[in-house]
């Protein structure tokens, strides 16, 4: 590990006054750290906000709640105002990680975390995402984890969070603070840059914004939430595929459907054109299985990863079943409540 | 100088008439309170006066020579002592009872990962900055490093029985089918670590390390110094798995370092580096070739396997081992091609042959089974053979009929119903099985028992890497001498105390226990003197001594005396007059998701059959062990090479998948049937931890079988495996 100089940061300004391209930012430091004893990342200064006051509540928003950006990952999964209106978000946060990992973590620092792409974790081999033009060692190599959307030449990999696959599916926002004291709310998709030709460009973040907070609207009334990962275990381990599915259902029909998908992409993904497909209509096997095929339409950008496009498709029928009533829901398939 | 003794016939069941009533119990590991509280000393935890910290560099080309080194590249950093780099240092750890160093390279780089130098500085932080930093220039040349189109093929040499096309062309039923293993880490909890400090021309070092009489061996010829001048301290070993059998890159560099620095170097390998640099399990491909009559009797049974390993690396996964003798058929071929690949050496990992070749072999059973429509234990029963068939030696003891018939019932084996007939939802249910077997093995051993008022104190340097040696050799002494375990201390890991078999190949227990048992027993027939009676009469429990109509304290026998006793054991005839190995059978009931293809394990018992149990509860933890890294293995592990420079990928805990607890189900159970084999050793007893692994992960195929009826051939059985399977049966 390289020497690095440390400040604990008493204000929302001194915080973001001792930010720039130089210095990180450390809340949890589950990611952070192991990053930084493999010098893959090598701050020169590394600037605490654990101690910043008035970030770590869960308080109401309007209809929805206002989620502080150091709310513990174990604290937000087991509140009980998620666990009743958002138990999507409660699912993907306790299927990832560890419960040791998952009390240091925080929201948003889980936002931030960097890909598992194990080209990206060693230094020895070609990454654009630590070096900028430097090539991708994983094009050719062992991709089981890689992306199969969004990707571009330069860089293949997945980003690693539940948690953002559930939120991308509750149409969450995210609160930053910029330099000047200024607030800004992103949806994910503004928040996350796909590649391109940059890959080290993982957000449209400038080095000295923070994010304060993620915001969630109101949810789906009378919904069914699910959130379902697949991995190579049963436990602790990055997802191949997850689905995250917020279904209403409408007099026998679907009426409100968002689907968000997890380690496909360099971000959450979601496809607009999938949820209409299923608008209105009457919950059917064929119908699921022509929406999946449709996700699935392009092959694989790296052969290691081609399997993924099967399993998404089964999960994703799997999941449909469940959250419209065409399967008994197993767990992680919730049906919403009201707050108690 | 002791004399040896060998195990030329059966001794007496000693153990069965001792009345202290602590062998085979679940006794406590007395070491137990140490490790729970962070106080038992493990190599990394002993800092020497004045220790200073190195990293090991590794090679960043697969194949060529290392030209150069740019030590101004890290002059930068404070603190930094030195890199060293000396043509002593290891291309890889030794292979298991080597007993002399492994290939020393010198400039050559054969890997990927290759150790080349050891950075040292003051801090453990500075140490491994420079080593991630430290430029190094490499000439580099191509390297073959995928064993499938590798073309440097060395085959083994053939054992063959009776004529294969004969059986194999007329059977009723045929089986020939093709299953792969993926390469395997070790992955023991514990990095590989060695503290190395000289004292003149000594060397002393604490290492991680398994078999420190071989360990001594290897430094010492490493090195270029009498072994003499060697001592290895090995107090606490946090798990080996064969990984540790040998001396390691990590110790030699230490060794050099401290002695070019004339201070102590401790070097800890980054969990990384042990995935590059430590040798891992060979994958394999293996063609099973099971032709049987109308009845399910064998008529031919072919296990053919490719290999690999680094040049010039003698070991070679015994793949086969276990399909030698399980079964009987009139004809038998066992086949190996070794291929010569730039990938990490390979070695022995876990229960080496039995891990990966059971699987293969017992799937293919069930494959048979299906094939005649016959129960798979059924088709086992009826082809255990009378003799090894092979050698044709007798069996020493072999309960496999009982563990199979014993297993099936406690299981509930009946209810096995047809491939895909269960449901519960969308989770489709199967129940599968798998035979058990693992040679059991005699390794030199010697220990010196002490006894005195204050009770009995046991000497060896036989290691204790998590499996509970502590608590077995604490039981044997104090069964022997009749004291209650907390009189008797254990000391071990230390090469100046007698040298033992060390852990490995199951055979530790057994091996260093049978010279406790053997020191202790000389003990008891000084005590018989003293008391007046025939030994044969002697009744040793809770300190005191009867016999004959005599009785009195052991401690008024002693009269302030001390008795010292020095006992070494080998191997002799019962070795080759008889075939010894531990059986059991594996039941196996899983869950797989229709649609997503997860595989759940819902139940799984392993019903053993291993001679005496020295310790109920550490024999346990043994076989159910065992059992889960057979889950591991059919379902998680697999080590990942890139296929242009051979290096390893998957080279942290995060990205090699060992089983989490998530995927061990409650109802994990292992039974042990009552069994004494008087050809093993003098107490009867036989190897454990590697007998829980042989098979397991082919019970859990099976049950994918029996659950939605495709087969997986390719292991692990991730999802993706299994709906490719599921989809191309159309399901």
């Amino acid at each position: 590990m390289r020497a690095f100089d440390y400040t604990r940061a008493e204000s929302l300004d001194q915080a973001a006054a001792a930010l720039d391209p130089a210095a990180s930012v450390i809340a949890g430091g589950t990611n952070l750290l192991d990053l930084m004893k493999l010098q893959v990342m090598t701050p020169e200064r590394v600037v605490d906000i654990t101690r910043l006051p008035g970030l770590d509540a869960i308080e109401p928003e309007g209809e929805g709640l206002r989620l502080g950006a150091l709310v513990r990952n174990s604290d937000l999964a087991a509140d009980p105002r998620i666990r009743a209106r958002y138990p999507l978000l409660s699912r993907a946060l306790l299927s990832g990680a560890s419960g040791q990992i998952r009390n240091k973590a925080t929201t948003g620092g889980n936002l931030l975390q960097r890909t598992r792409c194990p080209y990206f974790y060693d230094p020895a081999m070609a990454c654009s995402k630590r070096e900028p033009g430097a090539g991708c060692a994983a094009q050719g190599g062992v991709g089981r984890m890689l992306a199969i959307f969004g990707t571009s030449d330069a860089c293949l990999a997945a980003h690693p969070s539940d948690m953002a696959v559930a939120l991308r599916a509750l149409d969450a926002e995210v609160e930053v603070r910029s330099r000047d004291g200024g607030l800004r709310r992103l949806a994910l998709d503004e928040l996350y840059r796909l590649p391109g030709d940059r890959p080290d460009l993982e957000t449209t973040l400038a080095a000295d914004d923070l994010i304060t907070a993620v915001i969630l609207p109101a949810p789906v009334a009378g919904s069914v939430q699910a959130y379902r990962k697949l991995r190579d275990r049963a436990s602790y381990a990055f997802a191949l595929v997850s689905v995250a599915a917020v279904i209403r259902m409408d007099q026998g029909r679907i009426g409100q459907a968002a689907l968000a998908f997890g380690g496909v992409a360099p971000r959450p993904w979601r496809d607009a054109g999938l949820e209409a497909m299923l608008h209105g209509k009457t919950p059917d096997e064929a119908l699921f299985r022509e929406v999946a095929q449709r996700l699935t339409a392009d092959p694989a950008p790296n052969p290691d990863t081609e399997f993924k496009r099967p399993l998404l498709r089964r999960t994703l029928v799997a999941v449909l079943r469940e959250a419209t009533g065409l399967a008994q829901p197993s767990i992680g398939t919730d049906a919403t409540k009201d707050a108690a | 100088m002791t004399q040896t003794f060998r195990m030329d016939k059966p001794q007496p069941r000693l153990l069965d008439e001792t009345r202290q009533g602590v062998i085979g119990t679940s006794m406590d590991r007395p070491d137990g309170p140490l490790k729970v509280s962070g106080q038992a000393t493990y190599t990394a935890d002993a800092l020497p006066e004045g220790c200073v910290h190195g990293m090991l560099v590794r090679a960043t080309v697969t194949r060529g020579h290392l030209r150069d080194i740019d030590r101004d590249s890290i002059a930068d950093i404070p603190g930094l002592l030195a890199v060293v780099r000396d043509p002593r240092f290891l291309r890889n750890p030794a292979q298991g009872m080597a007993g002399e160093a492994p290939d020393q390279p010198g400039d050559r780089i054969d890997y990927h990962g290759q150790p080349v130098a050891l950075v040292v500085a003051e801090t453990f932080e500075a140490a491994r900055d420079g080593a991630l930093r430290l430029k190094l220039r490499f000439d580099s040349v191509a390297a073959e490093v995928d064993p499938d189109h590798a073309t440097e093929v060395e085959p083994q040499d053939p054992t063959e029985s009776g004529d294969w096309n004969a059986a194999w062309s007329g059977a009723a039923h045929q089986v020939d089918v093709v299953y792969t293993t993926p390469c395997h880490a070790s992955a023991a909890m514990e990095p590989h670590a060695a503290v190395a400090e000289w004292q003149g021309d000594r060397l002393i070092l604490r290492g991680a390390l398994q078999m420190l009489r071989f360990n001594r061996k290897e430094l010492a010829d490493a090195v270029g110094i009498p072994p003499e001048q060697v001592q290895i301290l090995a107090p606490y070993v946090g798990g080996g798995f064969g990984s540790k059998l040998g001396i390691g890159t990590e110790a030699v560099a230490a060794a050099l370092a401290a002695r070019e620095l004339g201070r102590p170097v401790r070097v800890v390998m980054a969990r990384q580096t042990v995935f590059d640099a430590v040798l891992r399990r060979t994958e394999t491909r293996q063609h099973l070739q099971l032709a049987a009559d109308a009845e399910g009797k064998l008529l031919a049974l072919g296990h053919d396997d490719r290999v690999s390993n680094l040049p010039g690396e003698e070991f070679a996964e015994p793949v086969s081992s276990a399909s030698q003798f399980l079964y009987g058929a009139r004809a038998t071929r066992f086949r190996q091609d070794m291929v010569r690949v730039h990938r990490v050496g390979a070695g022995s990992v876990r229960a080496p042959g039995e891990a990966v070749g059971v699987i293969a072999i017992e799937a293919a059973m069930d494959e048979l089974a299906d094939a005649l429509g016959m129960c798979p234990v059924e088709l086992r029963l009826r082809n255990l053979p009378d003799q090894h068939p092979v050698t044709g030696q007798p069996f020493s003891a072999r309960a496999l009929a009982d563990c199979l018939r014993e297993g099936a019932k406690s299981f509930g084996w009946s209810d096995r119903q047809a491939p895909g007939a269960r449901q519960e939802g969308d989770w489709l249910i199967g129940m599968g099985m798998a035979s058990a077997a693992r040679p059991n093995m005699l390794v030199k051993s010697a220990a010196r028992v002490r006894l005195s008022a204050e009770g009995a104190v046991v000497e060896t340097d036989m290691t204790d890497i998590g499996t509970g040696t502590y608590a077995v050799l604490t039981q044997v002494a104090a069964e022997m001498l009749g004291l209650p375990p907390g009189q008797v201390t254990v000391k071990l890991g230390d090469t100046d105390l007698p040298g033992a078999s060390g852990s490995g190949g199951s055979f530790g227990a057994s091996s260093s226990g049978s010279a406790v048992f053997l020191a202790a027993k000389k003990i008891r027939d000084r005590l018989a003197a003293k008391l007046g009676c025939a030994p044969e009469d002697l009744s040793l429990q809770d300190g005191l001594a009867r016999g004959a109509n005599l009785e009195a304290p052991i401690n008024d026998l002693l009269a302030g005396e001390v008795l010292v006793e020095e006992a070494e054991i080998k191997g002799g005839k019962t070795a080759e007059s008889h075939f010894s190995a531990g059986f059991g059978a594996h039941f196996c009931e899983v869950a797989v998701h229709r649609w997503t293809g997860e595989v759940r394990v819902r139940r799984m018992h392993g019903t053993f059959a291993m001679g005496r149990v020295l310790n109920e509860k550490t024999a346990r933890s043994q076989a159910v062990g065992g059992m889960i890294w057979g889950v591991g293995s059919a379902l998680h592990e697999d080590m990942s090479h890139d296929p242009r420079t051979g290096h390893v990928v998957t080279r942290d805990l995060a990205n090699y998948h060992i089983a989490s607890h998530a995927d061990i189900p409650r109802d994990m159970q292992a039974v042990f049937l009552e069994e004494r084999d008087d050809f093993a050793n003098p107490l009867q007893s036989k190897g454990v931890g590697e007998l829980g692994i042989s098979g397991a992960g082919g019970a859990v195929l099976n049950a994918i079988h029996n659950a939605c009826g495709v087969r997986i051939r390719d292991i692990p059985a991730t999802p993706d495996r299994v709906i490719a399977a599921l989809e191309a049966a159309g399901r």
